[in-house]
């Protein structure tokens, strides 16, 4: 599954997208031989030409952190019009009005505000089969590995017309995790433990990354092996016993509710357990930020935090 | 109703079969696992602990485990017993009454709020947890106070149900006001854990459940004439309202350490009394040990396969409950031809 719109009254895919794109072209061209000519057939053309722009989305809600993110990254952030309950960067947002999340949109107020385009999580069929009988054409999106973000900036880039600066900003993303994979590359890979959950003060309720989706990836890509490579999923609950099996080299915690001062100093309840290498050679970190938990264009930043926490020595 | 003399025959057979059975179940589980130890190394005092990989497996993560899986299911079995006989319903639990709900609003709002208390060493999520269970005890025994005369048993089932979807309103409004990650947090507390890779919260809970199985001691006679009927204990001379209300208490007191301790685990408080009487009968005395003895033996049991049977991950005990437990039920049924 490709995270690409597929709305049946879908103004524009990737056929839409580049026949407006076409008709653009040819309108263009009319308009300089036009105006050689004549003023009239110009001044058709011009009009032609802006609503050729107009086809591509001019009115954006997305409801998802991610695809917010990245419309703001690839120049597209002034056409957004509203956001979800969760989106919180770029602080821009903060301004917009938010209409619900994956499990509680508000679809009056989605229609209401009169979109051109909605992004939505793939799974929201509901949210989907409302549009299509509203006629608002939505992006559909499927969160997945990290080298999916760049390609659905691209995608999303040329859905909303904005297909070269989209581009850009994917090879950004994209050169930012191939130099951290280059700066770690050669090293000694260490077995490390990505942590996103957990009961404060205990080892309660541990939650780690499995060997698969972005989590994963970034993890592999800052120069560790995941303790859990093997586990095809994405979360896995974890007991003491398995992080004493696993025994890790690293533990890294994720946490993006951050403020709290107590969580640096929590990070002692893995001292229950002293036989575990990441314990015994105090290599338990805690890195904070919300974009450990969004896919979206800042995981590269993700990465290098990563791997400087890893290998501090490749980044002296 | 059998011979005093029979009874205690039977009680003390029953007793020594369970509690062996139990023993082994608690003697057996701390040496099985994901990780092969040695239990010889794992006693080695010789090893400094933080060395010892085989005596953190053992004193770290399995050992509390098993504790609190034998406290936990002794718990739900006991207090299934009692609410079954105080409501005169087989399909009473220690959820049916809003005490488990109370428990587990309090541990939304601890995680929803990001709570950060500790009592003698007790997180705010368990602290909350019973906070709440007594909260909603609380409610449930004043509307039984408030009748005189002893509650009729279904007054106080509409009232445990009503307290209950009252609760549970409460619990899905907090999840809708929360913020994403507190969400994952709480549908995972939701799912129950055992693992509480430490003895602190076990003690704490043993406190309450050590007070609610005292009170529970000097029931079965009560339980077995209320069961019966009110009337039917009234005319022989018990103080049904004092038994109606010890026996609430009581109940509600070991629920509400047992959900504190691992959260909901769902199944052992409502089919393992039935279990337990299809083996012994229906004597209170015979079943109320029995119960204690197999609840912990069963949940024992159930955490050891959740942690074991699944290769790489483990399942929620919860589910293993209903999963191995189910099975067992409908083949005793199917035995007995009931």
């Amino acid at each position: 599954m490709k995270p690409e719109s597929a709305g049946r009254l879908d103004h524009g895919g990737h056929g839409g997208e580049s026949r407006a794109r076409r008709s653009l072209v040819s309108v263009c061209s009319e308009t300089r031989r036009a105006l050689r000519g004549h003023a009239l057939l110009a001044a058709i053309g011009l009009v032609a030409a802006t609503v050729a722009i107009r086809a591509q989305a001019s009115r954006i809600i997305s409801i998802v952190p991610a695809t917010t993110e990245m419309l703001f990254a690839i120049g597209a952030g002034d056409r957004v019009i509203a956001v979800g309950t969760y989106d919180r960067f770029p602080p821009e947002v903060d301004r917009l009005p938010r209409l619900g999340a994956l499990l509680d949109p508000n679809v009056e107020r989605i229609i209401a505000m009169r979109p051109d385009l909605v992004v939505l999580y793939g799974t929201q069929d509901t949210l989907r089969a409302q549009l299509e009988r509203a006629s608002i054409p939505y992006y559909a999106y499927t969160h997945r590995g990290l080298s999916d973000v760049a390609d659905t900036m691209r995608s999303l880039g040329r859905r909303v017309g904005v297909a070269a600066r989209a581009n850009e900003a994917a090879q950004r993303l994209e050169q930012q995790i191939a130099s951290v994979r280059a700066k770690v590359a050669g090293r000694a890979k260490p077995k490390a433990l990505l942590v996103f959950g957990r009961e404060p003060r205990s080892l309660r309720g541990i939650d780690a990354s499995g060997g698969v989706g972005f989590l994963h990836d970034m993890l592999e890509a800052a120069g560790a092996v995941n303790a859990l490579a093997d586990v095809t999923r994405q979360a896995v609950q974890m007991s003491t016993e398995m992080v004493l099996a696993r025994a890790p080299d690293v533990i890294i915690e994720l946490r993006y509710t951050g403020g709290d001062e107590t969580s640096q100093a929590d990070v002692k309840a893995w001292d229950a357990l002293p036989a575990v290498p990441a314990v015994r050679n105090k290599r338990v970190f805690l890195l904070q930020g919300e974009e450990f938990v969004v896919p979206g264009p800042r995981v590269g930043h993700a990465v290098e935090r990563l791997s400087r926490t890893i290998h501090p020595d490749a980044w002296r | 109703m059998a011979a005093p003399a029979d009874v205690r025959r039977r009680t003390i057979v029953t007793v020594a079969g369970f509690g062996a059975f139990a023993a082994a179940a608690c003697l057996i589980a701390p040496l099985v696992g994901s990780l092969p130890i040695s239990l010889a190394r794992a006693l080695d005092r010789s090893i400094p602990f933080a060395d010892n990989v085989d005596a953190q497996v053992f004193f770290v993560a399995r050992l509390p485990r098993v504790l609190a899986a034998a406290l936990v299911g002794s718990s739900l079995a006991v207090a299934g017993v009692v609410f079954q006989a105080l409501l005169r319903n087989p399909l009473a639990a220690p959820e049916t009454l809003g005490v488990s709900m109370g428990a587990t609003l309090g541990a939304m709002i601890a995680i929803t709020f990001h709570v950060d208390v500790t009592l003698f060493g007790i997180p705010a999520v368990p602290l909350a947890c019973f906070t709440g269970s007594a909260g909603a005890l609380g409610i449930v025994y004043a509307i039984s106070a408030a009748r005189r005369r002893g509650t009729s048993t279904t007054v106080l089932l509409l009232a445990g149900v009503a307290l209950s979807a009252l609760l549970g309103a409460m619990v899905r409004f907090i999840q809708v006001i929360a913020d994403i990650a507190d969400t994952f947090r709480s549908v995972r507390w939701l799912m129950g854990s055992l693992d509480v890779a430490s003895y602190a919260p076990i003690v704490a809970a043993l406190v309450p459940t050590a007070a609610s199985f005292m009170m529970i001691a000097t029931l079965p006679r009560v339980l077995d004439l209320i069961s019966i009927g009110s009337e039917a204990a009234a005319s022989r001379g018990v103080d049904v309202p004092r038994a109606e209300r010890v026996a609430l208490v009581s109940a509600s007191l070991s629920t509400g350490a047992a959900v504190s301790l691992a959260g909901p685990v769902g199944f052992v408080g409502i089919i393992v009394p039935h279990i337990v009487r299809l083996i012994v009968g229906a004597n209170h005395r015979v079943v109320l040990p029995a119960a204690a003895l197999f609840g912990a033996a069963f949940l024992v049991i159930c955490d050891l396969v959740g942690r074991t049977a699944f290769g790489r991950v483990e399942m929620p005990v919860g589910m293993i409950t209903a999963l191995l437990g189910g099975p067992f039920f409908l083949w005793l049924l199917f035995r007995k031809r009931l």
